[in-house]
């Protein structure tokens, strides 16, 4: 496998300043600890890749999840909500295969009919290439605002290696003009591949993965790859950055990543999620991202790397502005969802996520 | 007899080369050796591998290896035995040029795990054993391997780290090998915590699987040019010997009979004793294997192989040092390659080429190869000729 050579220009830069205006997250209330799965499937024995996972209620799905962090974004934005010229939500737990979530998010909360709605797929980084187009449609100026959602209700195998981490949540951002913004996004960088790490087919329950392949060429070169590309291309380094979020399919990966790039656990601890909701999937960079501008101040500059398998990773170069302050306490922050928490057995979870055949 | 002996040799690193597949990682080899050898013009080829049919859809590896690295026209062959196909590759190259038939035969084994996840991994090596009757009931070589060392601690009372010294000694080797999957020391702590995978063979009593590729350059000792680059290694023994498939076949499950029958020929054809070999590369896919091989060829009595490696009589400096660079748990296993590592790694010690792992005074080497546990055994002394 060749490593492809950007072509100039490297970084996606709008044509006029775009940031975020609002942003949101979701995360179930129930917790499945990983040593519980351990407890039905290796007697308790091995390591656990975290803590535990969020596990969504027996009438939660992307739909709703969506509509709870959307909520959230605008509560942010004090936005009239008709004022949205799109509505994008990323994931791979989409209630339907055909018939659209962004339609009904978009419903929910007023943003229709004039505005552009539609699903992505891309693994783990479907949420973050909904922001990505949110940053052309604003940054071209065809509309003013428009909202880009990360969420899953991740789907593991029982008994599986991914069941122990495979969680729910994720966030919503709706991006605006830079002179609006809480944070400005100063550019992004994506670095794709045709990489068959992981995958669900039609009509597959479950997703299947390459084992170790999933590892070194997969989420590593494309996160290492994408965020060196973004930085080189922004002349910046890990030091001129005060906080730092990667996508986290477990504990122990973005701990990896990011001490590669030569970033220190300060500055991924806000945006490290995983070992207490678990892997969110297309929701994970994204719901990292909340947890961190939940807590950053004007002038701290951050950089987002997701991952999606198959295999891509978006990169982000965000600066906070002072807008920040008044508008973080205006919707339940990330944490507050995580403290919200209500342990759930093995049993109840596989009642929860439909894993008893019923006929 | 022709004087055989080692003009050139070549190795790729051993690990996971997600992007390098067969005929690049033979290539690699290939180049590495004929450069070796001064640019000898091979005239046939054997190929040392196990299951590129089942794991990359690929037959047919004599022609393939051949053209691709532009020698088509020469015979071109594989050799099959399991674990034992590159010591096996090893011993038709040696006859090849033994009999005269052959001036210059290139021996290269490759492998290529990763083009399959560890399920089709496992089922592929499953092959190896009696299918009709061992493989059909899910009896794996993981599996054969924990019930030998289950019957060997229970019959000699071996300790529960009894075996320890084994993967001490590969992953202390390994450190001294930049082609070594592994190359960093372990503790005894990591040993005494590893997980089990097949009780009681825990993590570090198994040698894992991974892609490589080895590649040798024969010839008759008489067509060497004068002022040859490297000190000159003899094949100087060569032997192989088979046995039943299936374990339960067996008389004795804790008598490798054809690591005995393949050393003692080999070693009386060299014309030396146990004593005067200076190493043994043994095939320690799974730690029992190299316990029962030391003493099959002589080394320990029965229930006696294990003490070795906890006395350190294994070691570099030890008494008879084995799997000198790292062996098949810490340079890897690359399954129908690991014979062509083997004799690569002995010819370096005899050349005077293993770095910081180098042996004084190396002057015959015993390689072994494995086909299961012990189904095929194949032989070989090299021997450094001044």
């Amino acid at each position: 496998m060749a490593t492809p050579q950007p072509h100039f220009p490297t970084l996606l830069k709008p044509a006029r300043p775009v940031g975020i205006i609002g942003y949101g997250a979701y995360v179930p209330r129930y917790r499945l600890p990983a040593r519980e799965v351990a407890r039905v499937w290796t007697g308790g024995k091995g390591g656990l890749p975290i803590k535990e996972k969020a596990v969504p209620g027996l009438d939660e799905d992307v739909i709703t999840m969506s509509i709870e962090a959307a909520r959230n974004a605008m509560k942010r934005a004090q936005i009239d909500p008709a004022e949205l010229r799109a509505v994008w939500v990323g994931s791979e737990s989409h209630p339907y295969a055909v018939k659209p979530t962004s339609t009904v998010v978009a419903e929910a909360i007023g943003a229709v009919p004039n505005t552009q709605a539609a699903d992505w797929e891309f693994a783990c980084k479907a949420g973050t290439e909904a922001l990505v187009a949110a940053m052309g449609l604003v940054g071209s100026g065809m509309g003013h605002y428009a909202m880009a959602i990360g969420m899953d209700t991740a789907q593991g195998k029982p008994g599986d290696a991914l069941e122990y981490t495979a969680g729910a949540g994720g966030g919503a951002y709706i991006l605006g003009p830079a002179e609006e913004s809480l944070a400005i996004i100063n550019a992004s960088y994506s670095y794709v591949t045709d990489t068959p790490d992981f995958w669900r087919r039609e009509n597959q329950k479950y997703p299947e993965h390459g084992m170790r392949f999933t590892g070194e060429p997969a989420y590593f070169k494309h996160i290492t790859e994408a965020a060196t590309h973004l930085m080189e291309a922004s002349g910046t380094t890990s030091q001129d950055y005060k906080w730092a979020v990667f996508h986290q399919p477990n504990a122990k990966f973005p701990q990896r990543v990011a001490s590669g790039l030569g970033f220190s656990m300060e500055q991924i601890q806000p945006g490290l999620l995983v070992p207490v909701i678990g892997n969110t999937y297309a929701g994970a960079a994204m719901i990292g991202l909340t947890a961190t501008l939940d807590i950053a101040q004007p002038g701290d500059r951050i950089l987002v790397v997701s991952f999606g398998s198959g295999a891509g990773s978006d990169a982000f170069d965000i600066l906070v502005t002072d807008k920040i302050a008044a508008r973080a306490g205006l919707a339940t922050q990330t944490q507050e969802y995580i403290a919200r928490r209500t342990e759930i057995d093995y049993a109840t979870y596989a009642r929860y996520r439909g894993k008893l055949q019923m006929k | 007899m022709t004087d055989v002996v080692i003009a050139g040799m070549g190795q790729t690193e051993v690990g996971e080369h997600w992007d390098i597949g067969l005929r690049d990682l033979a290539f690699g080899a290939i180049q590495e050796a004929v450069q070796d050898s001064g640019g000898l013009k091979p005239r046939a080829l054997f190929v040392g591998n196990m299951l590129a049919p089942n794991l990359s859809n690929q037959a047919h590896l004599g022609a393939l290896i051949a053209d691709y690295a532009g020698l088509a026209g020469i015979e071109a062959v594989t050799v099959e035995a399991a674990g034992a196909s590159g010591g096996a590759a090893l011993r038709q190259g040696y006859l090849a040029i033994a009999s005269g038939m052959v001036d210059v035969a290139l021996v290269a084994g490759v492998e290529k795990f990763t083009d399959q996840l560890g399920s089709g991994v496992e089922a592929a090596l499953s092959t190896a054993g009696d299918s009709d009757f061992e493989a059909v009931q899910g009896m794996t070589p993981t599996g054969q391997a924990a019930l030998l060392m289950r019957r060997y601690m229970h019959e000699y009372q071996v300790p529960g780290n009894g075996f320890a010294g084994f993967a001490l000694t590969a992953h202390a080797n390994g450190a001294g090998n930049k082609n070594a999957m592994f190359q960093k020391a372990i503790q005894l702590e990591a040993y005494t915590k590893a997980e089990m995978v097949s009780e009681p063979l825990n993590m570090f009593d198994i040698a894992p699987n991974a892609d490589g590729a080895a590649a040798l350059v024969l010839t008759r000792r008489e067509l060497v040019p004068p002022g040859f680059a490297h000190p000159l290694v003899m094949i100087a023994g060569s032997a192989s010997a088979s046995d039943m498939l299936a374990l339960h076949d067996r008389k004795d499950i804790l008598q490798f009979d054809t690591a005995r029958l393949s050393a003692g020929r080999a070693m009386k054809q060299a014309g030396i004793t146990p004593g005067q070999v200076s190493f043994f590369e043994y095939h320690d896919m799974f730690s029992i294997y190299a316990a029962l091989q030391l003493e099959a060829v002589g080394y320990a009595i029965k229930g006696q192989g294990w003490k070795l490696a906890a006395e350190g009589a294994i070691g570099l400096k030890g008494r008879i040092p084995c799997a000198t660079m790292g062996g098949l748990k810490a340079r890897g296993f690359p399954g129908g390659a690991c014979g062509v590592y083997q004799a690569v790694e002995a010819a370096a010690q005899l050349r005077g080429q293993a770095g910081t792992n180098q042996i004084g005074d190396a002057q015959y080497g015993l390689i072994q190869s494995l086909g299961g546990p012990a189904a095929t055994a194949v032989s070989h002394i090299l021997q450094k000729l001044d």
